[in-house]
């Protein structure tokens, strides 16, 4: 079974969030379940700065060798920050998706939507029933 | 049964097998009241023989004539190795190689093809082809237009020396996308009128397209049209024609920075004339725009005991991995056209292709010469020109091209044909490397003829 | 070794290029190129030694069976390309007048009318360059019918999930949105989702017959109807034709537009991925909107004289696809084959390629492999899945696909469709005799035996290929796609 941190929230598209102490800036990246299921990642396409991102828009895409999935603004936000080191090392993607391997940071218009998130457990039946 | 193996002891075992009486058992999910009835319209087979014979009548009929047509497809000779090579039954009839290991002849071989057009092109990226330079330029197009971020437009700038097909192939193909092309006007020396270029000064295109050298055989002033496009924030798309990129500046070093998109038509290297087909569009652009690149690329890569491979890569791009989220819908790129092209390059070499491409210059001046004294015959090209200019004729050109075509000559085509608006008078000649000093002499004492009789009618 | 490799600096094939090189003193020389561009410098038989070499490291139709499925890899008669090859045909400008282009025209005038005959259709235009550009011209046709009626409001396209990429792909590029349905489990499309999906903002359908499951759709008259009903066109994508030739027109079957692959069903080479040719036919309603050029025909005092139609004949023509006409030396072959078959041999396809399809299916499942739709009817193609096997032994459909390298046939099409899980599309064709078709499934039964008992061996393969598996995570992360002299 994949490692689904209990502290992050996660979108059934394979997006996790994490809020930072700041409690305005959130980190997003994709799952480590996301992860295995792609492959080997190849490359990644991040969002531009300062880009206002509405939750569900797209905000990038990862492509594995044989596959590409878009990757989706769990939040809506500004970004502020994105993971330039991925263009070099995409791999870190695959070896610690939820910290080296994270993809864009937003700063966040409503902490509200926070609430329509899947928590962990939500998640993990999420990936359960998707394996069927 | 042409092509069918079957004796009908196997037909029978076949049947046996698989539990059916007849062939036609095997279609009774078809509903019945669908069920083709016989192919009236379509004629008897003919045995290969009879065949032969017919297909010799007809190209026949469209043989003999010394052609003086360019237009977007040029007369060069292809070297008999070429096609001896490319035609071998493991080139021809391969399949796209998905396969790699049992592909790697044409993945090599693309490879190779992908370098040599890098080498010409002075660019960092070529893709494994596209169906033809028309169509390419729409890739092009399109691909701009993905790629420039900076700008929201999906309005592309092109100076009307772009040959008018690949205009209108391009219209037909991206219209659709509501993009919309805008013109440049011409000068009257059938290159790029700066002033009207001043015009569009300011205003948010996703690239401007030129032509090097253009339809008319002008040869572009591309170092300010590139820096100019630049300042603007479009990207650039240069048209180029491959044997002239021996002589002239390649793209990727057009202006202070080179063109950002290169593409043309690979006919030239290699491909016999055929009607306009098969040929192949070549598509090359810098590192920084290769996954917006449209088709097939090939990498090179290593094995599991770390020997050098060859491999389809990026395809993550593609149709059959992104589907309605692809860079375009294209497929397959054009094989065995490239295979062809590649074993040209190498067998021609920078050496050779220069000197094909300063000979079909060099050709391509006497004749305007030889043409231009001719009375009434005026050269309309003022402006440096390379393998195909632009003359007047007394009267419609069409009349003249059709009392050269009762001489066996194909002398140019009439712009008004091709070009919406363009003097009835002129036509645009072309003479490669393949014509001799006596073809020249030939088609101008065919001219005089023409002009002569028509002047006693 | 690459051919940039090989030879000396200053060598070429001297005997291929003019003599001497000619002046070009009266061009700007700030328009002169400067740096030589480094094409490679070799003599003609190193030339022909290394491309001649490099073809030996291909599978083709040629040297091996090849049963990739939806493909249609049959035998490219010979005596075609040799006919489209003469000199005539090679050496006319595309821009040539039409007094000198009788031969070609009535070629492709011939063959636009077998054509219409083998698909029950209205009107061809042959000027696609390939399946995608003819599905695009299809597509594109739909959308100028719509717009030509002034009904803007159809702005979707709906896709069965199992289609080719390429179709919700082309749809894109028209201005579409796709709306996929599903397909059931027997392989037919769920016509209660396609009817809950139908609508007035339905512009139309794109289907494959026999679809992409290897099965001919049985209710295809239905959907013919609901979508027509609400207004939409029926688009068949001809990828699968081969089926179904002279068996079953896509006419008849309500179809309004289609494509055919020149390079699958009438057997023109695939050249190691193209040059292709897609053709596309119409009824009645797209007539207008066909691409151009066309040729015409016109009988005058009893001499027959053809002609081009374009633009100005077909004013709402969705346009030129290409500079010229397509790729106009595949459709001359395309016509050679049809010539050589003629009526009997062109309904002989659809028949043979579906008895060696359901022999081979026979055989495999008498073997215990799984097909995907055992109670279904092969067309000329079938689906094994190996399912079992990756579970069970670890060893997938790759694996067998790598294996069966080593057997000295080409693999059949891997992990299309999707639906499938680990599968295998089987197409043998028409022209491959019973001894292939046993050969290919007994090397299946070996590779079986050997996953059972060596699948580590089998994950390996293949062994006897010029490389082993490639490394494509290395070629995608650190990008070479073109030989860089100083760097190697």
């Amino acid at each position: 079974m994949s490692n689904i941190p209990g502290e992050l929230k996660y979108l059934s598209s394979h997006e996790w969030v994490r809020l930072e102490s700041d409690g305005v800036t959130a980190t997003i990246g994709i799952t480590d379940h996301a992860q295995d299921l792609l492959g080997d990642v190849v490359f990644v396409e991040l969002p531009e700065l300062e880009a206002e991102l509405a939750a569900g828009d797209e905000a990038g895409v990862v492509e594995s060798v044989k596959a590409a999935s878009d990757i989706f603004a769990p939040i809506s936000g500004v970004v502020i920050a994105i993971n330039e080191d991925l263009e070099e090392s995409p791999e870190v993607v695959n070896s610690d998706p939820y910290d080296d391997g994270w993809f864009f940071k937003v700063k966040i218009s409503d902490a509200e939507e926070l609430n329509t998130l899947l928590d962990a457990e939500a998640y993990t039946e999420a990936c359960a029933a998707d394996d069927h | 049964m042409p092509f069918i193996p079957h004796t009908d002891q196997d037909i029978q075992k076949m049947l046996d097998v698989i539990g059916v009486s007849a062939i036609d058992d095997l279609f009774d999910e078809i509903p019945k009241h669908l069920r083709a009835k016989s192919l009236d319209k379509v004629p008897e087979g003919l045995s290969e023989m009879d065949m032969m014979r017919l297909m010799s009548e007809r190209a026949q009929q469209d043989a003999g004539a010394l052609c003086f047509i360019g237009a977007g497809a040029y007369e060069h000779h292809v070297p008999a190795a070429v096609w001896d090579v490319a035609t071998r039954g493991e080139f021809m009839t391969a399949y796209t190689p998905y396969q790699a290991e049992a592909s790697q002849g044409t993945l090599q071989l693309i490879y190779e093809y992908q370098s040599m057009m890098c080498q010409l092109t002075a660019m960092d990226v070529s893709n494994a082809s596209l169906y033809d330079g028309a169509s390419g330029l729409a890739e092009s197009v399109l691909m701009a237009i993905r790629a420039n971020r900076k700008s929201k437009s999906r309005k592309v700038l092109v100076a009307s020396g772009v040959h008018p097909l690949y205009e209108k192939t391009v219209n037909s193909i991206v219209a659709n996308q509501e993009i919309t092309l805008d013109s440049v006007a011409l000068g009257s020396d059938f290159r790029v009128d700066q002033q009207a270029l001043q015009a569009f000064e300011g205003q948010d295109y996703a690239a401007l397209v030129i032509s090097q050298p253009n339809f008319y055989g002008s040869i572009e002033d591309v170092n300010a049209l590139t820096d100019w496009a630049h300042a603007q924030g479009m990207l650039v798309i240069a048209v180029v024609n491959p044997t002239a990129l021996a002589l002239l500046v390649p793209p990727g070093e057009w202006g202070d920075t080179g063109a950002d998109i290169v593409v043309g038509e690979g006919q030239p290297l290699g491909l016999p004339l055929a009607s306009g087909g098969p040929y192949f569009g070549f598509i090359c652009c810098t590192n920084k725009l290769v996954r917006q690149m449209p088709g097939r690329i090939i990498g090179r890569t290593v094995d599991l005991d770390g020997k050098e491979g060859f491999t389809l890569t990026l395809q993550a791009r593609e149709q059959h991995i992104r589907r309605s989220k692809a860079t375009s819908n294209i497929c397959t790129n054009q094989g065995l056209a490239v295979t062809a092209a590649t074993i040209y390059m190498t067998l021609l070499g920078y050496e050779g292709l220069s000197r094909v491409a300063s000979a079909s210059h060099a050709n391509t001046k006497a004749l305007a010469e030889k043409l231009t004294s001719i009375d009434g015959v005026e050269l309309l090209s003022n402006g440096p020109f390379f393998h195909e200019f632009v003359m007047s004729v007394p009267g419609s050109a069409r009349d003249v091209l059709e009392g050269l075509a009762e001489y066996s000559i194909l002398g140019g085509v009439a712009l008004s044909d091709l070009v919406e608006g363009a003097d009835t008078q002129a036509v645009l000649v072309c003479a490669t490397e393949v014509k001799t000093s006596n073809d020249l002499d030939v088609y101008a004492s065919a001219l005089s003829a023409v002009l002569a009789s028509k002047g006693s009618v | 070794m690459l051919i940039f490799e090989k030879g000396a600096e200053g060598r070429f094939a001297t005997a291929q290029a003019p003599k001497v090189m000619s002046s070009v003193a009266d061009l700007p020389p700030e328009m002169l190129r400067q740096t030589r561009a480094g094409l490679p410098e070799v003599s003609e038989l190193q030339a022909v030694r290394h491309f001649t070499n490099l073809s030996r490291k291909n599978f083709s139709i040629d040297t091996q069976f090849y049963p990739l499925g939806s493909c249609t890899m049959k035998y490219n008669p010979r005596g075609a390309h040799k006919a489209a090859s003469l000199p005539g045909f090679l050496g006319r400008h595309p821009l040539a007048p039409e007094s000198h282009s009788q031969g070609y025209l009535a070629c492709v005038y011939d063959l636009q009318n077998i054509l219409k005959e083998v698909t029950g259709m209205a009107g061809v235009s042959l000027t696609p360059m390939a399946g995608a550009q003819g599905e695009f011209a299809g597509v594109a046709m739909i959308k100028a019918y719509h717009e030509a009626r002034e009904d803007f409001a159809r702005t979707e396209i709906i896709v069965p999930e199992a289609a080719h990429g390429t179709n919700p792909a082309t749809a894109v590029m028209c201005g579409y949105k796709v709306v996929e349905i599903p397909v059931k489990a027997d392989g037919d499309v769920d016509v209660d989702a396609l009817k809950s999906a139908v609508g007035p903002q339905t512009a139309g359908i794109m289907m494959t017959n026999p679809s992409t499951c290897g099965v001919f759709e049985r209710q295809v008259e239905e959907i013919s109807k609901t979508v027509h009903d609400a207004g939409g066109l029926l688009y068949y994508d001809g990828a699968n034709l081969n089926a179904i030739l002279g068996k079953v027109r896509p006419g008849d079957m309500g179809f309004d537009v289609l494509h055919m692959n020149l390079h699958k069903t009438f057997a023109t080479p695939h050249g190691g991925g193209g040059p292709g040719s897609g053709p596309v036919a119409v009824g009645e309603r797209l007539l207008p909107y066909l691409p151009t050029p066309i040729v015409g025909m016109q009988e005058e005092q009893g001499e027959t004289r053809y002609h081009w139609i374009d633009d100005d004949a077909l004013p709402n023509s969705i346009g030129r696809l290409s500079a010229f006409m397509g790729n106009a030396g595949i459709i001359l072959r395309a016509y050679i084959y049809a010539t050589l078959l003629g009526r009997d041999g062109l309904h002989r396809v659809g028949e043979f390629s579906t008895l060696n399809s359901n022999y081979m299916a026979s055989l495999m499942a008498k073997a215990g492999f799984e097909l995907a739709y055992p109670e279904r009817r092969a067309t000329h193609e079938f689906i094994i899945t190996l399912n079992k096997q990756a579970k069970e032994l670890n060893v997938t459909a790759m694996d067998f696909a790598k294996r069966l390298l080593d057997y000295g046939y080409h693999a059949p099409t891997t992990y299309f469709p999707l639906l499938v899980p680990e599968c295998f599309l089987i197409e043998p064709t028409e022209t491959e005799s019973i001894d292939e078709l046993e050969g290919f499934v007994e090397a299946m039964i070996a590779i079986q035996a050997e996953a059972e008992t060596s699948a580590e061996m089998v994950k390996g393969a293949p062994y006897t290929q010029p490389v082993k598996r490639l490394d494509d995570v290395k070629a995608a992360r650190e990008l070479d796609v073109s030989f860089q002299r100083n760097s190697a």
